[in-house]
């Protein structure tokens, strides 16, 4: 089942988990209870700026100022499969 | 070489409960010798070093340790996501707070049943009301809440109302993992491992509960490896992902390896990157090139790395062989006897069950020669 990912939704992460840079990897690492997801450039960016405050429509034109060919719909994928994992919580609409 | 994610820091193996189905060696005496705070500390900036992201602080009972506030405080100030993996008797709403302000990360509390009379009699101490109590306090501390079950013959058709009891904890997650069968548990194994009309049981509960329970709670089933097709990847392959620091600072590839005759390795004597890049432990069954046939033409053996090579020593008596779980391993007969007789054996909560004792642990060791006034022994 895939949850529904709104551009108005303001999304945040959930308070378990915990994003942070891992000096030995070189890369953003999201860790939760039993879990490390280690995050591309993309995925750190999106997971920074969700903030609980920015829409996702507002986190879409962050990244287009960062990135070319920043696809809306891919960034909605991306923090729906984390909804998902409980990982990101959507907040208010 | 790949870095290792996670860390399991066997604090101590004293612990207040007696489950038989203990992981821990049965020589719990030769553990006595316990890390110090001071060398936990060093074992676990090596660790952050190396990679680990993950600490996972267990025993034995981790509360039974005083220094266990100042090792989280550590851990945390080290970037590491801590979590707890308690009995919890001892989780009084002091300690809880102070792990709190440590920085303590999550919580797992076990749990042997839905109700007193069969949670005590499994645990073999009157534990119940206050893991209840204890599982309450994490939720109001704002802690994810992981409850771990081990499921066996005498608790596994309890699992819906085991379920139940979760949801109105509100544990974020439960983990009701079937029995390995090492340690305790392969001395009590005959009265431990379920039937399949058990497991299809348990099967379909966890299927409806997982449906209905999306999104709020997460629940991880794991079945008796005895009842698969294919061995379980037994830590992700040997040396690839996890390492253990047992409590007077051996490190081995999984909480089981100490069975293995394989040289030791000791953070007393070594940095833990030697004995992850370089020791002969740690070699030993890396990769795919120590595998026999049938693992070595297999088309799985980067899926499940050949099983797990404590239960082919348990089983074989060599821990080279390929895991008997496995059907197309020469020796699955071993598997097929055990699984015969689950099926033929006495009812479920018949067969006489061993506890662990604490017989050989009786002279407690306690490295920072702390208060001992909070551990909560019946």
């Amino acid at each position: 089942m895939s949850i529904a990912v709104l551009s108005t939704n303001r999304p945040r992460l959930a308070r378990q988990v915990r994003l942070q840079w891992d000096p030995v990897r070189e890369r953003q690492v999201l860790l939760e209870p039993e879990g490390v997801l280690v995050l591309n450039q993309t995925g750190a960016t999106i997971l920074g700026l969700c903030d609980g405050e920015r829409t996702v429509v507002e986190i879409v034109e962050e990244l287009r100022g960062q990135y070319n060919h920043v696809a809306g719909d891919e960034v909605r994928d991306f923090l729906s499969r984390l909804v998902a994992k409980r990982l990101v919580e959507l907040g208010d609409e | 070489m790949n870095r290792p994610f996670g860390m399991l820091a066997e604090l101590t193996y004293d612990c207040p409960l007696h489950c038989p189905y203990c992981s821990n060696p049965l020589n719990l005496a030769d553990y006595r010798e316990e890390l110090t705070t001071a060398e936990w500390q060093r074992v676990l900036s090596e660790a952050r070093a190396l990679g680990v992201l993950q600490l996972h602080l267990s025993g034995g009972e981790p509360l039974q340790r005083r220094d266990l506030e100042g090792i989280v405080a550590s851990a945390r100030d080290l970037g590491l996501y801590t979590n707890l993996i308690t009995s919890a008797l001892a989780l009084t709403p002091r300690r809880a707070e102070q792990l709190k302000t440590a920085g303590l990360d999550h919580v797992q509390i076990s749990i042997q049943a839905d109700e007193p009379a069969l949670s005590d009699r499994i645990a073999g101490t009157p534990s119940y009301g206050r893991k209840l109590a204890a599982a309450r306090l994490v939720k109001e501390l704002e802690w994810p809440l992981t409850l771990n079950v081990v499921l066996h013959r005498h608790n596994i058709d309890r699992i819906g109302r085991i379920l139940d009891l979760a949801e109105e904890l509100g544990a974020d997650r439960i983990e009701l993992a079937n029995t390995q069968y090492y340690g305790w548990a392969w001395r009590n194994r005959a009265a431990l491992l379920p039937s399949r009309a058990q497991l299809d049981g348990a099967e379909a509960v966890v299927r409806a509960a997982r449906q209905r329970l999306e999104g709020e709670m997460e629940i991880i089933y794991v079945i008796p490896d005895y009842y698969s097709k294919y061995p379980k990847p037994c830590m992700g392959g040997w040396g690839q992902r996890q390492l253990t620091v047992t409590p007077n600072g051996n490190v081995l590839p999984c909480p089981a390896a100490h069975t293995l005759d394989l040289p030791q390795a000791t953070v007393r004597e070594h940095s833990l990157e030697w004995i992850w890049e370089e020791s002969s432990l740690f070699q030993r069954f890396r990769g795919t090139e120590w595998m026999p046939d049938p693992c070595r033409s297999c088309d799985r053996r980067e899926v499940d790395f050949g099983g797990c090579r404590c239960q082919a020593f348990q089983l074989t008596g060599d821990a080279a062989r390929t895991d008997p779980v496995c059907h197309l391993s020469p020796d699955h007969r071993l598997v097929d006897e055990a699984v015969r007789a689950a099926n033929e054996g006495a009812e479920p909560g018949e067969a006489e069950l061993i506890p662990r004792t604490h017989k050989e642990n009786s002279n407690y060791y306690s490295p920072t020669g702390g208060s001992e006034s909070e551990r909560s022994v019946p």
